[in-house]
């Protein structure tokens, strides 16, 4: 349980280890982006640390990462497949950022970091913890940034039409900004 | 010619990788603390990125592109990346040992750095021909050099700044980065599209 539980708040990969910042910055856009891309995430994670725990006594130290890499790919070409199909509009939406989940330095790091080390059940629990972790942090920076930026958060309007948007909370300054209020904020927190 | 030059331009300044389209936030954010490595980091990344371009534009176009292999994309690009970085590493550690030792574990991390990858992706969506991709690739390298090494001056002085404590580290850093992209806006109105 405590695997499961450190990326939930105490090791949590976007506030506290600044893991996967590029998708975190760039798809936040809204919260719905955010959701996406975090759930694609925990698939991917999930998926990889599963085959690395299982392949890991194979592999030769020197090449390792590269066959991490390749197996991660896997997964993510899956994932971006199964978006065009199903979900055109979030795909769409997405774009080169699923591609991306490939170099998403959460899901190589904790392959590298913790699932060489640890058993099968613990990297799964590590695995889904680190990725609903990430969701969380994903749809908070969305929402805010949604809120800010649109008055909305989810596609509801929250505030008046009155609200005149904040453009910027859009543009990547924006996410850069709020980003950073939010890790401050969670450093006071922990406290 | 004023094709390649536009391309040049956009990609160093106005689409800037790291200020517009968030890639390569990771080193961008891990070594610039100082001068030095951010300058050895940002040359690393533009050897390897230029080098990643042409190759990964030439395999897709005439293996992945001929024989319709298209579900390879991303296998492909990441093994051409992967391989590339390997080998600068062990050219690196050769010839340079200070520069070896100051860049420490972020150049296997180059393998990761989604700038490399992502300016592959966004050479094939773009459509670009050969030329345009070596180019695309050497200018995104030097954008993400030029930021980097910005971010670096900044963070040199901000040491002496006295700081609350709680933004001290990677919030004040993503919030001088937030001033920074705001800065680089202004660069748009550079070419009219």
């Amino acid at each position: 349980m405590r695997e499961f539980i450190k990326g939930l708040w105490r090791e949590h990969p976007v506030f506290r280890q600044l893991l996967g910042m590029c998708p975190t910055l760039a798809v936040t856009t809204s919260a719905l982006n955010g959701i996406s891309m975090g759930l694609s995430v925990v698939f991917v994670l999930f998926f990889s640390s599963l085959v690395v725990s299982l392949i890991k006594n194979l592999v030769p130290t020197q090449v390792r990462i590269a066959v991490y890499t390749v197996i991660i790919a896997t997964f993510v070409t899956i994932v971006d497949i199964f978006l065009q199909a199903v979900f055109p509009d979030i795909s769409m939406a997405l774009g080169p950022f699923i591609p991306l989940i490939i170099v998403n330095c959460i899901i190589l790091g904790r392959c590298e970091a913790f699932v060489s080390k640890h058993s099968l059940s613990a990297s799964l629990k590590d695995a889904l913890g680190m990725g609903i972790g990430f969701t969380w942090g994903l749809f908070l920076l969305g929402s805010i940034r949604e809120l800010f930026g649109e008055g909305t958060i989810l596609g509801f309007k929250i505030l008046s039409s009155n609200y005149n948007p904040l453009i910027v909370m859009i543009l990547p300054a924006g996410a850069f900004i709020v980003l950073g209020f939010l890790v401050a904020i969670m450093n006071s927190l922990e406290k | 010619m004023i094709n390649l030059i536009l391309i040049f331009i956009s990609t160093l300044l106005i689409n800037n990788l790291v200020l517009s389209s968030f890639l390569g936030i990771c080193p961008f954010l891990g070594v610039s603390g100082k001068i030095e490595s951010a300058f050895g980091m940002g040359m690393a990344v533009t050897f390897v990125m230029t080098l990643a371009t042409s190759i990964s534009w030439l395999i897709y176009h005439l293996i992945l592109v001929k024989f319709g292999l298209f579900y390879l994309e991303y296998v492909m690009f990441i093994l051409v990346i992967a391989s590339l970085v390997q080998m600068v590493e062990m050219f690196i550690r050769k010839f340079s040992s200070n520069l070896y030792q100051s860049l420490g574990i972020f150049l296997p991390l180059i393998t990761t750095n989604c700038a490399i990858l992502g300016v592959a992706l966004f050479m094939v969506a773009r459509n670009y021909n050969f030329l345009e991709s070596v180019v695309f690739g050497f200018s995104g390298g030097l954008g993400f050099s030029l930021v980097l090494l910005i971010m670096a001056g900044i963070r040199e002085e901000l040491v002496y700044a006295d700081i609350p404590k709680v933004f001290q580290g990677a919030a004040l850093t993503l919030i001088t980065a937030g001033l920074l992209a705001l800065v680089f806006m202004g660069f748009s109105g550079l070419i009219s599209a």
